[in-house]
């Protein structure tokens, strides 16, 4: 049986990774996952300075899913490289940063300094809705798209994947745009922009208004938006979005998903990724497939 | 690796006041390693309601494996309506012990303030106690706990309406009762909490514990969900929001911002 994956010239031992966002670095899921099964970590988005991010409520659950709104928090690329990158370095899995920033400038401090770490690849985050400058505004414009993507290609050592935003128009123009720009893979789908109300205390039930919303619920739609760009763009796509069991995963993988990332279900189940990693393996034995690659974008 | 969720037994529940729920469940973890203040997360079960319910901890019964949790039900389609209809013998997963707990160790006289909700971690605190504790409890109107409570120190009742004890606030039933002490411990909504920093202020008291809550999705200090701004700069992020899952849940009155 034969689970690895190709993305960009990075050998994964199987499809399955963390979602930026929901996983920390690691550490704090170290404790109940044995991150060596895992195809790659990806990490939260890291900054060139610590972000404070948002005030809190900065979550709420919805049926099927959860709407969060944290804003980025994160301790910027310095305590980054000297605390996070050392721990994760100790496993046999590989590392995926996640890069956030206000400007264009900001991505390329972090991509640069990266430049000469143990680093895979690299995660651009061009499409969190939960912060005022940068983040979605890339992702929703595809001229800024083309231009950030070049700049960050321009000074990357690393292969690059462009995450995409779901709050555009049509995300296979997005996808193609970021191809156009250099990017070496494409991530889907960040979370979509949603709100919820507290219904007593007549406000809304997060700080920030508004939150991403994932889980579950938004499965369909990610299945969707990744089938669309898979047969949109020759680079190779990193589905997500709602991923809770393996049978989703599978979804993914014969949409057209080289890779596929699990995020809110860690927090209903810490070993929900080996779970679906292993269901993934079970489902090829079953259905005689030798190779993992044999059911990417089997469904076309 | 070392933790893992765990599958409880339901052991006995029923409701002791409107909408509050008194439940045992069996738990190696939780009664191997935990400790007052500290709490569990409870899974619903129902895959439509992902996120984990922190639930504190309110009595550790070492000798049966048990643990005692009382809890609010929030609503008519929540996940703890859920948990308040399980009955002996159901299964519920939870992970657990999570967060920090009381520093039960501090041998002075003590008062345990807890608010609605917020006083059922107290009954463990005064359990695990050595010094002497002075139970002062909020009520909006009817009261609950009350035998359990008397057991481990004095208890002092306020209830908004006047049904029992002062009418008014925790702080009320405090001054109503002549009760003095050096160490503060308090849990419950964050108006009281903050009333109780001013209390302590006023009266100079220094150990000052708070057990906060905010909105959690991980548990287990991933997500960066529930921080609370604190004074000296966090571990995590190197800025000033501690997780309230990890570094807290209690953390020392001058410690945290609100």
């Amino acid at each position: 049986m034969n689970t690895k994956v190709s993305i960009a010239g990075v050998e994964l031992k199987n499809p399955v990774m963390s979602a930026s966002g929901t996983f920390g670095s690691g550490e704090e899921y170290s404790e109940f996952v044995d991150l060596n099964q895992l195809g790659a970590v990806v990490t939260k988005g890291v900054a060139n300075v610590p972000w404070e991010g948002n005030p809190t409520p900065r979550i709420a659950e919805t049926r099927s899913g959860m709407l969060n709104a944290i804003g980025l928090q994160n301790p910027g690329i310095d305590v980054f490289c000297k605390r996070d990158l050392p721990f994760l370095k100790q496993f046999d899995t590989k590392i995926i940063v996640n890069v956030c920033g206000r400007t264009t400038k900001d991505y390329m401090e972090v991509v640069e300094r990266l430049g000469d770490e143990a680093v895979d690849l690299l995660e651009i985050n061009v499409s969190c809705p939960n912060v005022k400058h940068g983040g979605i505004a890339f992702g929703q414009d595809p001229k800024c798209l083309l231009e950030v993507t070049r700049e960050i290609k321009r000074v990357a050592k690393q292969p690059i994947i462009i995450k995409l935003s779901p709050n555009v128009t049509d995300i296979a123009e997005m996808a193609k745009t970021a191809e156009a720009g250099g990017a070496d893979c494409v991530s889907l789908i960040n979370t979509l922009l949603g709100m919820k109300i507290d219904i007593y205390k007549q406000s809304f039930s997060l700080a920030n208004r508004t939150g991403g919303l994932s889980g579950p619920g938004i499965k369909p739609v990610a299945l969707r938006m990744v089938h669309q760009v898979a047969n949109a763009v020759t680079i190779p796509v990193i589905g997500m979005g709602g991923i809770t069991s393996w049978e989703d995963g599978v979804e993914f993988l014969l949409a057209g998903a080289t890779g596929i990332a699990v995020g809110t279900a860690n927090f209903n189940d810490p070993t929900s990724m080996i779970k679906i990693k292993n269901g993934i393996e079970e489902y090829l034995k079953t259905m005689n497939f030798d190779n993992v690659a044999d059911i990417i974008g089997l469904v076309k | 690796m070392k933790r893992k969720k765990e599958i409880a037994k339901v052991l006995s529940q029923k409701e002791i006041a409107k909408d509050i729920f008194d439940l045992w469940i069996e738990s190696q973890s939780v009664t191997a390693d935990g400790k007052a203040g500290q709490f569990v997360s409870l899974y619903t079960g129902d895959e439509s309601r992902l996120l984990p319910r922190p639930i504190s901890i309110c009595e550790i019964d070492s000798d049966r494996n048990a643990l005692r949790l009382v809890y609010r039900v929030t609503g008519e389609h929540t996940g703890t309506k859920i948990f308040s209809k399980m009955t002996e013998g159901d299964e519920i997963e939870i992970l657990g012990p999570l967060g920090n707990g009381f520093d039960t160790s501090i041998p002075e006289d003590a008062i345990l303030i807890g608010g609605g909700i917020g006083i059922p971690p107290m009954l463990e605190l005064a359990k695990e106690r050595s010094g002497k504790s002075y139970i002062v409890t909020g009520f909006k109107d009817s009261t609950f706990l009350m035998e359990d409570l008397q057991r481990w120190g004095e208890v002092a009742i306020a209830t908004e309406d006047g049904s029992a004890g002062t009418k008014g606030t925790v702080l009320d039933a405090i001054r109503d009762n002549g009760i003095k002490a050096d160490v503060l411990y308090a849990c419950g909504p964050t108006p009281m909490l903050k009333a109780v920093k001013e209390y302590a202020k006023e009266e100079g008291i220094e150990k000052v514990y708070l057990s906060l809550e905010e909105k959690m999705a991980c548990g287990v200090g991933a997500c960066l969900a529930c921080v609370c701004k604190s004074k000296e700069v966090d571990s995590h992020t190197h800025v000033k929001n501690k997780r309230v899952c990890k570094e807290g849940p209690v953390f020392s009155a001058w410690e945290v911002e609100f």
